[in-house]
């Protein structure tokens, strides 16, 4: 009568606001790692020790790329269903309903931007960091220079000096910031923690989350262009 | 008032749709949307054109027949009325007005811009009731119901399923209608006996029928003529994991 949870629409949901939740979650620790290194090299390349070759790491890195897979493979089953629900003829005339974020309906076009500077993301710091370590390589190359990629700091300094790649990153960053102003507070009405009263809060609580995230990521992105630029001092305090 | 109209025609379900442009001249501010279509309606068939089909019954926005999307909104440009409570007096002389029937899959037109919202129907009777045995009637006082409670149930049953939502999402989702019902039977204890069954019932009938999956935008609810919220959608969603998750 009632079919599989793992085929219902609302089952989908559920699994697409589980694994957006372990996403936030995530991108929350990786902030604060990076705020790390706006105060000291060591601390950050103490946190990369940790999160090195290490079976914990591996394993949570293994986790964490299932889940990714699985929330844009989800993301494209949904929307391939929900264009063939709407039919093959399109309304000719089309307005904007009041109240409805533009986010809300261009998840999956932010959801691909996120995908493709994820790939860059990953060939110029995970590739150089964790792969390399696993690969058990020694150095790495940064131009012509050569560093080791247990000294992560230096890696990500030498990138972040460079404007294009800031620049790249922040509209990175503000693509997933539009994806999560919707995305949490989303993620909690799919599982039905919403309410009435709670629904106005919901909105806010996700804005201030997003801004948060993505504010911690871009000031660190900043502040590494400046000090790279000797407009700021190194240390900061 | 003088006014361009471009009004979807299709003979039939089967054949192929297009825009056609009509003029109605002397249209008074002060009759309905549907007087309107009325008087285009007659000057037609004195042409000896096929008048244009269109749903509509009570004419009062409580039965749920009408529909139209207009100028890009469903029911027109005003917020929480029907079709038939939409006045010409919200239009202006010249104007141009595209009247679209309802667009989703599980809404087929059938003819110029009536649509086949049999869907809505099915996913009632496979759960939007309550069973009661025979026998007397009950004392009204018989079930207290706190007073929040009744309102919150009051505001999803005034769902006339009028399929707005589903047309207006941009991925046919009947989300709003789904849980408007499940939600105004879920706040009353005389549902909570079948809430799980009908929950999942429900839920698979609206997903067999080839609705959509809802991803929150709450467009429906912005142009839902009864003002029904999202929030009755996370009531849903909620007696739906519950049920699945304790079954």
């Amino acid at each position: 009568m009632s079919g599989s949870i793992f085929t219902s629409s609302i089952g989908k949901k559920m699994f697409m606001s589980i694994s957006g939740c372990i996403l936030v979650l995530f991108l929350t620790f990786h902030m604060c790692m990076n705020l790390a290194l706006v105060f000291s090299d060591e601390a950050y390349n103490a946190i990369c020790g940790f999160l090195g070759a290490n079976w914990y790491a591996v394993a949570a890195t293994v986790l964490l790329a299932v889940v990714i897979v699985a929330h844009i493979a989800l993301a494209i089953v949904l929307t391939i269903q929900n264009r063939k629900a709407r039919g093959s003829i399109r309304y000719a005339v089309t307005k904007r309903e009041p109240g409805v974020e533009w986010s809300s309906k261009n998840m999956l076009v932010l959801g691909i931007v996120v995908l493709l500077g994820l790939a860059f993301h990953l060939v110029h710091f995970w590739y150089k960091m964790m792969f390399a370590e696993l690969a058990g390589a020694h150095e790495v190359l940064l131009g012509a220079a050569a560093v080791s990629p247990t000294d992560g700091a230096a890696i990500v300094r030498y990138y972040f000096a460079q404007w294009p790649y800031v620049l790249l990153y922040l509209v990175w960053f503000a693509a997933i910031w539009f994806h999560l102003t919707h995305g949490v507070w989303s993620m909690m009405h799919s599982l039905g923690l919403n309410s009435k009263v709670w629904f106005k809060r919901m909105k806010c609580i996700s804005f201030i989350v997003a801004t948060l995230i993505i504010g911690g990521f871009a000031l660190c992105a900043i502040i590494l262009f400046l000090q790279g630029n000797g407009l700021l001092p190194y240390p900061l305090f | 008032m003088d006014l361009t109209l471009k009004i979807w025609r299709q003979a039939n379900a089967k054949a192929k749709g297009k825009f056609e442009t009509y003029v109605v001249k002397d249209v008074s501010t002060e009759s309905s949307f549907l007087e309107m279509l009325d008087i285009l309606n007659n000057q037609l068939i004195h042409e000896g054109v096929d008048p244009v089909a269109f749903d509509h019954d009570c004419r009062e926005g409580i039965c749920g027949a009408c529909s139209l999307r207009i100028n890009g909104h469903a029911h027109g440009p005003e917020t929480e009325i029907t079709t038939c409570q939409l006045h010409m007096r919200n239009f202006k002389d010249g104007d141009t007005i595209v009247i679209e029937p309802w667009r989703s899959r599980a809404f087929p037109v059938i003819k110029d811009l009536v649509v086949d919202r049999t869907a809505y129907e099915s996913i009632l009777q496979a759960g939007g009731f309550v069973s009661v045995g025979t026998g007397g009637v009950p004392d009204a006082n018989a079930i207290p119901i706190a007073k929040d409670d009744a309102e919150e149930s009051m505001d999803a049953a005034a769902c006339i399923g009028c399929g707005a939502c589903a047309a207006t999402c941009k991925n046919g989702s009947a989300m709003l209608f789904v849980a408007a019902r499940v939600s105004s039977l879920a706040k009353l204890p005389q549902g909570q006996v079948e809430a799980a069954r009908r929950a999942k019932a429900m839920v698979a009938k609206m997903d067999e029928l080839g609705f959509g999956n809802c991803t929150n935008t709450g467009a429906c609810q912005a142009e839902c003529p009864k003002g029904i919220t999202i929030n009755h959608i996370a009531r849903l969603n909620r007696e739906y994991l519950k049920a699945k998750f304790r079954s």
